[in-house]
């Protein structure tokens, strides 16, 4: 499993820039003691035209490289939290639903469908904005946006395993239903899961960043999405401000996504991408 | 009599990486008009790559190495592709093992044959139309109208391999090749399907490679026989020759893991019951939404059997019988709608379910599907324990226990180590046997539990059964749809229809002189079956 | 028959999830934080502390709580959204004014996704492995990976403000006074970068979808039967591999209608489109929540008639769902 996914230079290309930038978050403090919000030099430095300052400055005169440090720590940390939390209402809803079937099932999936019906992104707009944005209602609304898929596949993966004859060999030997889901079912249902949540946090990224760019983010935190939407006015004049932090957006999610794809190569090695062995 | 096909030293070569450099090796055959020739091997043996070489439908990655066919003057192997393709389906044409997949699901069955006129630019619309009704028709589909508007899930497995014999057919092929076309089937089905093919092989005169696992099959149809195993070649001939006289060790184990025509003694039989079973009833309902009818199915409909205490029982019967429901009604995996199910005076139906969780242990199931019974993240001491030790057996007392129990189904305590990917589908049923021991119970169900196997493994796991009956004096109900199987393991045999007990009666009784119409049709339907000259093994 | 009693059941659910909405949008203004009333004015109507009185009255927001929700709801089934205090208008012909916009963009854009996107899935699994191949999946895996409105905003400053090819902001040519086919051609310019950079990120997803669909189909056993027929592999692909592979895109299509609709804020924002999006997004920094749920209500709307749209398309390609009943 881990020589496929080691031998997979699309995922491996895709960790070394996951790398990358999780060691720029971490160490953005070092890099910028100053912090994203300090004025460093004129506003609208184009790039390299000034010493120390690689990616020019922005409408107030603050270091767009310093900038770009800090939005990487709100963009992962949204990413990852709000994923563990629609991990944490889709997995439990999921696997009870497709476990016990019946009402619990057709409960559950009634809820399920009505939040999968509602547009995630107009539901996340509409949440921030009467909750305030801040970082934890930001990360909250992406994950009540988010869960409905996990819950659905958690259920198909439960329900197909379920089947299997291994778990009525478990009733048979005695173990209570919901042993028979925890330690039986549950654990093959895990691959898929890490795949999908893999997915999960670039698609939060990606959400978090247009919230912000619409103005919906954190107004304490420095987020790429809000330096999107701050430069969108100046484009004409300063195409670097808005240039940037898409680039640092894309090479995140894009790294997300190889990685999401090599693990569910490694986990299934017979539908491979490549299509027939 | 012209030869229609010849083989000569085919090689196929399998990708870097494979278990073996060679599918197939040097393997030389002919197939003279009009004739039957049944490849015969287990899986693995290379006879469907053969097929498929011969169809140019190799997989990619695999390749001819080696070898020529001649077909009509030509050699097919060597072809450019586009030729290839305008001899399939016009020249030479299969059909496929799998009839419930073998079809487009989203075409209607009249496009699907008509098709086949397309790709060769044959004839018109409504000449395509009016042939598809005539194969339809020669096939022995009923209402061909109807049947050229229906898609493939209208119809049942039997109907959709004669709708892909129609297809096969729809050109006149000089050679049909048949890769395990009634595999899937039930026996009676398949006793129809075999007729057909033998019919129409008369009628068209066409030359047939029909590759098997079966040498009951072999025996129903087969002009000439090759055996096959590891992509080589051990035995050819004849099939009365082969049949009756197998030269090579490999044939005859094959021939002996079928032995119709051999029953084993009977032996005296317990009084006291192991399993009782009174009026047992399970309705299945499905549908029954706003729009929907319920439908109702009686899988079990008031059966009443008795399993004597060290007694086999063969429960037989096709898909649908029934069979299975009453094997996981009767460890109670299903809940009956009515009726009682009694294991040492215990009702398992009228259990709680916190009960019933304490009595578990009484039936076990030893299940048919070796890849899907263990549960692949887990070690087999895992498998062997979790159960016992729930029972409240101390976790070194269990564990010495499986250990032991791994010995006993013959793999050696060590297997308990490890995880269920390093054991093969034989293995895994030991396994299977070996976790059903471990609860210590009254009764085993074994359900299908050796079909999915090749034979000669099956024979193994067989032996080991009929070895563990003895050591035991194990009490088994063992469900099978396989009669050849039945009659070597079992004591009585009950036949189960549609949901119904048919007959229940001593191996003797059910093969040699059978009450019912039903168990009659079953037993004429098995392959190779001549039941007429059967011979009790000597004591 | 079957289709007409599932788009009425359809219908019926829908319905319901509607009404669903609106009582979580009730529960929404509740709990956003303050005095209801004010909520409802808006920070722009704020300052008047008749008018918050009048509001007080007119919504009851003195009566217990089931009072007001079926005063709520019972409004929006008679298709009254409140009222816009910012724009000083009833949100619903808001909504109505601006929905036109919003149908032709996202509808343009998810044709034209779900089109090339299954063509160019077909085709690039038709040639697996191959540079063609490879460069399409690439660029679907770029596309997938870039956000919205970033790649809209790169596509006004190269192709409009660079380039000067097309109009990067707008609906149509301001104050030029074009009529008939001559406004249609001013539309469908202003359509052009809108649209394709809405499309774009859907066009992606598709083809991914399509590609990974098709080549899976491809192993199934009755394309071997297709092959033992003598069927071109061009008519194998057409016949039997593309018609099988479609239907989870179909329905892959159907939930991502949703997302498309969301999208449409961002494209529409960045544009100046005069769609339900821009108005949502105008809505947000005046805290007008009352067009803000409005705008949501109605897009959740919209999702479910593409749902039903794909639902209905699904039923049409594969016989075996009618007949399951």
């Amino acid at each position: 499993m881990w020589k496929r996914f080691r031998s997979n230079i699309g995922a491996m290309i895709g960790v070394a820039l996951l790398a990358t930038v999780i060691v720029i978050a971490l160490i953005a403090p070092l890099l910028y003691p100053g912090g994203p919000w300090q004025m460093v030099q004129r506003p609208f430095l184009a790039p390299f035209s000034v010493d120390g300052l690689p990616l020019g400055t922005d409408t107030l005169g603050r270091n767009v490289a310093a900038q770009l440090a800090y939005g990487a720590r709100v963009s992962l940390l949204v990413g990852l939290v709000s994923t563990l939390v629609a991990l944490l209402i889709g997995v439990p809803l999921g696997a009870l639903a497709g476990f016990y079937g019946g009402y619990v099932d057709e409960g559950a999936m009634r809820f399920t469908e009505f939040f999968q019906t509602i547009p995630n992104f107009a539901l996340a707009i509409v949440l921030v904005a009467i909750f305030e944005p801040t970082l934890a209602s930001i990360t909250l609304a992406i994950a009540i946006v988010s869960w409905p898929p996990v819950a659905r596949l958690v259920r198909a993966e439960v329900m197909s395993v379920r089947t299997r004859e291994f778990v009525d060999a478990a009733r048979l030997a005695g173990l209570s239903k919901p042993r028979i889901l925890i330690q039986q079912v549950l654990p093959n249902t895990v691959s898929p899961i890490i795949v999908m949540a893999s997915l999960m946090v670039a698609t939060a990224i990606l959400l978090e960043s247009s919230l912000s760019f619409l103005g919906l983010g954190d107004p304490n935190a420095m987020s790429w999405g809000y330096m999107i939407g701050a430069a969108r006015t100046v484009i004409r004049t300063s195409w670097w401000l808005s240039f940037f932090p898409g680039i640092a957006i894309v090479i995140t999610v894009l790294a997300l996504n190889l990685i999401g794809e090599g693990l569910n190569d490694a986990f299934n090695p017979h539908l491979s991408r490549k299509g027939k062995a | 009599m012209s030869t229609t096909l010849t083989v000569e030293h085919l090689t196929i070569g399998l990708p870097e990486g494979a278990d073996r450099p060679f599918a197939v090796e040097d393997v030389s055959l002919a197939i003279e008009k009009g004739e039957i020739l049944c490849v015969v091997g287990e899986s693995g043996s290379g006879k469907s790559m053969t097929a498929n070489a011969l169809m140019g439908l190799l997989p990619p990655g695999v390749t001819v190495k080696a070898g020529r066919a001649m077909f009509e003057g030509r050699d097919v192997l060597r072809l450019p592709e586009a030729e290839k393709q305008a001899l399939r389906g016009a020249s030479t044409a299969m059909i496929f093992q799998e009839p419930m997949t073998a079809l487009n699901p989203l075409m209607r069955i009249g496009e699907q044959i008509s098709e086949v006129f397309a790709a060769h630019d044959r004839f018109t619309q409504a000449e395509r139309r009016a042939r598809s009704l005539d194969l339809i028709r020669e096939v022995g589909l009923p209402d061909p109208e109807k049947i050229i508007r229906a898609y493939p899930f209208q119809l049942s497995g039997g109907q959709r391999q004669r709708a892909m014999i129609a297809m096969a057919l729809a050109l006149e092929p000089k050679l049909l090749i048949a890769d395990e076309p009634t595999t899937a089937l039930d026996v009676t089905t398949q006793a129809q399907i075999l007729k057909l093919i033998l019919d129409l092989r008369e009628k068209h005169g066409m030359a047939v490679m029909f590759i098997t696992h079966d040498f009951g099959v072999v025996a129903e149809i087969a002009d000439q026989v090759i055996v096959m195993r590891e992509g080589k070649v051990v035995e050819r001939g004849k099939a009365v020759d082969v049949l009756e006289n197998p030269q090579h060790d490999y044939t005859r184990r094959l021939l002996d893991a079928i032995p119709t025509g051999k029953l084993p003694k009977a032996r005296v039989l317990s009084e006291v019951p192991a399993l009782e079973i009174k009026n047992l009833r399970k309705v299945f309902r499905t549908g029954g939404g706003l729009f929907k009818p319920v439908r109702e199915v009686r899988a079990v409909d008031d059966v009443s059997l008795t399993v004597a205490s060290g007694e086999v029982l063969g429960l037989v019967g096709e898909s649908g019988s029934g069979k299975s429901t009453l094997g996981r009604t009767a460890v109670r995996l299903v809940t009956p709608d009515g009726g009682q199910v009694l294991v040492g005076g215990t009702d398992l139906a009228a259990l709680s379910e916190e009960e019933l969780r304490r009595q578990r242990n009484k039936v076990q199931m030893v299940f048919q599907d070796p890849y899907a019974s263990l549960n692949p993240r887990q070690r087999i001491m895992r498998a062997l324990t979790d159960g016992p030790i729930t029972r409240g057996v101390p976790k070194a007392q269990a564990q010495a226990k499986a250990r032991e129990l791994l010995e006993i189904v013959g793999l050696g305590a060590d297997a308990a180590q490890r995880y269920p990917h390093e054991f093969s589908g034989g293995q895994r049923q030991r396994i299977g046997i070996a976790r059903a021991l471990a609860m210590e119970p009254d009764l085993i169900i074994a359900d299908e539990a050796v079909s999915a196997l090749d034979v000669s493994i099956q024979a193994q796991v067989l032996d080991l059964l009929r070895e563990l009956r003895e050591k035991l004096s194990l009490s088994i109900l063992f469900i099978t749809h396989d009669l050849r199987v039945a009659a070597q393991l079992c004591d009585r045999i009950a036949v189960m229809q549609k949901g119904k007990l048919v007959e229940i009666g001593t191996v003797h009784e059910i093969f040699l002189a059978p009450k019912q119409e039903y168990t009659r049709q079953l037993l004429a339907a098995v392959p190779g079956a001549d039941w007429d000259q059967v011979q009790v093994e000597p004591a | 028959m079957s289709i007409i009693v599932a788009i009425l059941s359809r219908a019926g659910k829908a319905i319901l999830t509607l009404l669903a909405i609106a009582i979580l949008n009730f529960f929404l203004l509740h709990a956003a934080p303050g005095d209801p009333a004010v909520v409802l004015a808006g920070e722009a109507g704020a300052a008047d502390e008749q008018m918050i009185e009048q509001l007080r009255e007119r919504f009851g927001l003195d009566q217990p709580l089931y009072v007001q929700l079926g005063k709520y709801v019972g409004g929006i089934v008679q298709l009254d959204l409140g009222y816009s205090f910012r724009q000083g208008a009833p949100v619903a012909q808001l909504i109505a004014e601006r929905l036109p916009a919003t149908l032709l963009l996202t509808l343009t854009a998810f044709f034209i996704s779900l089109i090339l996107g299954i063509a160019l899935g077909a085709s690039a699994s038709a040639r697996v492995g191959k540079p063609s191949d490879t460069v399409l999946t690439t660029l679907a895996l770029l596309f997938y990976a870039t956000p919205l409105y970033w790649l809209a905003l790169m596509a006004v400053l190269v192709f409009s403000v660079w380039l000067g090819w097309l109009p990067g902001f707008g609906y149509e040519t301001v104050g030029a006074g074009y009529t008939g086919f001559a406004r249609m051609l001013d539309i469908g310019q202003h359509l052009v970068l809108p649209a394709l950079t809405l499309g774009l990120f859907f066009m992606a997803v598709y083809m991914r979808m399509t590609r990974a669909s098709m080549l899976e189909v491809a192993q199934l056993d009755f394309v071997k039967t297709a092959k033992a027929k003598g069927l071109s592999p061009r008519e194998i692909r057409r016949r039997h591999i593309l018609r099988n592979a479609i239907l989870p895109v179909v329905t892959l299509a159907g939930l991502q209608a949703g997302q498309l609709v969301g999208g449409a804020v961002l494209t529409e924002t960045v544009f100046a489109w005069p769609g339900i999006g821009r108005l949502m997004f105008e809505s947000l920094a005046a805290r007008d929540y009352n067009t803000i749920l409005g705008v949501f209500l109605v897009s959740a709307a919209m999702v479910i008639l593409f749902n039903i749209a794909t639902d209905i398309v699904y039923r049409i390609v594969d016989p075996r769902i009618g007949a399951r009943a």
